[in-house]
């Protein structure tokens, strides 16, 4: 299975990871070299194995529905790009 | 005094033969002198370390210490550290001065140890050689032209050394252990769930878990008791009670079964690594303990499975990287779409983009089934494979790398040749397992690693082992002569 360059830009626009145009077929091979790695996993068959997403098959752990954290907005917005009043600010998304 | 293990330093503090002070600032004044050759800290925490070693002499003073308190160690720079750079190794979070400290950052600063600095690593932890890093390659200080391993390399070359005498470091994939491998010193991977991954920054957060990296065993097991534990504020943390991990390291090993899996020591593993791993252990049965053969069937297949778990993990995990709250942002973005792939596209190393593409592929509509689904079913054989064997034996051994650590540029072009040298490792982090490096020989001088794997929650098993075998060698002590 290959990755041609429809397909690496498809990829690109899901992940949200602009890539030069000259840097297209460079992808397409070592994504494709990567999948052939990855196609290996058709050697054997796993009819009937279930899938494990957790080594130990632990469930997630619940809790009380309280309030735990405090609010740290200005501390954690030192690290913004760019903020105002509390807000992050980005170009503008609804015309 | 620099080459004192984390045991050898609490009795000389304790004794007053040196202060935290003094101790801090040599460790401190060597790693200013090597980092330029090696390239191993990103951040050298020089004065809030010395602030921290000022007041833990004032505890020993007052009498309020505890046995580790103001010995200094280094952290990777992966773990959160409250106030102080936290970069994952990465442009993209270059300018990311971490707002909290990690569980294992918490504990380790109430457990009493000094931050000297943040270690070097491979971007985001994704890597087997450190020379991925947005700052540049470390190297290894058996020889510079060589890679130290990752992605921990920056925390290995500095144990390695003797710029510090413990490191934190993290596994995913073979990422404390392959570099301990690389750089002869101990590097133990907890089983997963062992050691609390908040603030620890995710890559693939079925697989991550966080261990120490040291000169022996039993500073290893100081280590662990420190960090191991239950912690509500990560969902994937083990409710199981921690052991005192020093408690068992001077037990006889006699009567330990030891099994050695057929399909590591086939005709691919090179005759002079496969050597000291059986003389490593014939030193075992030295000490009483017996081996057999034993068969792991899917071996190769942890390969594939943990190259398409891994990168459909850090896809996800690295989604939250995208210039709106906190770390880079490109230069005038034209709209939110070009905000986020610009700041990501620029922001991100090639081998992290690489893995993030394959993880978004192997997620999509489509592909799951074929991909993501079918490496889960492998994870499961891989798993029952462990169980199986453990069955018959007590712990399993063998070669932690497949060879001595690689020139830098060597590797770094071939990614696939990269990625099938973690055949010892990744299955390891699939299963869950804990696991050992410990230094066991040289191979034209570069270090060699045997791996020891035990069942769950058995660390202090194989801390036992390794200290029974590192009161019986001496590899852990070798010194590259440059840092002596």
């Amino acid at each position: 299975m290959s990755i041609d360059k429809s397909e690496v830009l498809k990829i690109a626009r899901l992940a949200r990871l602009s890539i030069d145009e000259q840097d297209i077929p460079d992808y397409s091979d070592e994504l494709s070299n990567i999948l052939s790695l990855v196609e290996r996993m058709n050697s054997v068959s796993s009819e009937g194995i279930s899938p494990i997403s957790h080594p130990l098959d632990l469930s997630a752990r619940l809790r009380a529905d309280k309030v735990t954290e405090k609010n740290q907005r200005e501390k954690f917005q030192q690290n913004a790009p760019l903020t105002d009043d509390g807000c992050y600010l980005v170009p503008k998304v609804i015309e | 005094m620099h080459q004192s293990t984390l045991a050898e330093l609490s009795s000389a503090l304790e004794s007053k033969q040196i202060s935290s002070e003094e101790l801090t600032r040599l460790y401190i004044d060597r790693s200013k002198q090597f980092n330029h050759a090696l390239n191993c800290f990103i951040t050298i925490n020089e004065d809030e370390a010395l602030a921290q070693a000022k007041q833990a002499d004032k505890q020993r003073a007052e009498n309020k210490h505890s046995s580790l308190t103001g010995i200094p160690v280094a952290q990777k720079d992966i773990f959160c550290t409250n106030g102080i750079k936290t970069s994952c190794g990465s442009k993209m979070l270059d300018n990311f001065i971490a707002p909290y400290d990690a569980t294992v950052i918490e504990k380790m600063n109430a457990a009493g140890f000094v931050n000297l600095g943040k270690t070097n690593m491979d971007e985001f932890a994704m890597g087997s050689s450190n020379e991925t890093s947005f700052y540049g390659p470390v190297k290894n200080p058996w020889n510079t032209e060589h890679v130290p391993g990752g992605s921990s390399g920056g925390s290995a070359s500095a144990v390695a050394a003797r710029l510090c005498p413990a490191a934190t470091g993290t596994d995913t994939g073979g990422s404390i252990r392959q570099p301990a491998s690389l750089c002869g010193i101990t590097g133990l991977k907890p089983t997963y769930g062992r050691v609390s991954r908040y603030g620890m920054i995710a890559f693939a957060s079925s697989l991550d878990q966080g261990g120490p990296m040291t000169h022996t065993a039993e500073d290893a097991a100081l280590m662990m008791n420190v960090i191991a534990g239950f912690d509500e504020r990560d969902s994937t943390s083990a409710e199981q009670a921690v052991d005192d991990y020093t408690e068992k390291l001077n037990d006889s090993i006699e009567g330990l079964k030891i099994g050695l899996p057929k399909e590591y020591f086939g005709e691919g593993l090179d005759g002079s690594i496969a050597k000291i791993i059986e003389e490593g252990v014939k030193e075992l049965e030295k000490l009483g303990a017996t081996c057999k053969e034993v068969e792991l069937p899917n071996t190769e297949l942890s390969i594939p499975a943990y190259y398409v778990v891994a990168p459909a993990e850090c896809s996800s995990n690295l989604s939250r990287f995208d210039g709106v709250r906190f770390g880079y942002r490109c230069e005038d973005p034209t709209d939110l779409s070009d905000l986020y792939s610009r700041s990501r596209g620029e922001g991100f190393g090639e081998e992290v983009k690489r893995r993030i593409m394959i993880g978004t592929y192997v997620l999509s509509a489509g592909y799951y089934d074929a991909y993501y689904l079918k490496a889960q079913q492998i994870r499961h054989l891989i798993r029952d494979d462990f169980q199986n064997a453990f069955k018959e034996v007590d712990v399993i051994a063998g070669p932690t790398a497949t060879g001595t650590a690689f020139k830098l540029n060597e590797m770094i072009n071939d990614p696939i040749s990269m990625y099938l040298s973690d055949i010892y490792t990744v299955s390891v982090n699939l299963a869950g397992l804990p696991a050992i490096s410990v230094p066991a020989g040289f191979v034209n001088q570069l270090p060699v690693g045997m791996q020891l794997i035990g069942n769950y929650f058995e660390e202090s098993r194989l801390l036992n082992i390794a200290h029974q075998y590192q009161m019986n060698t001496d590899w852990h002590k070798q010194i590259p002569k440059e840092f002596q």
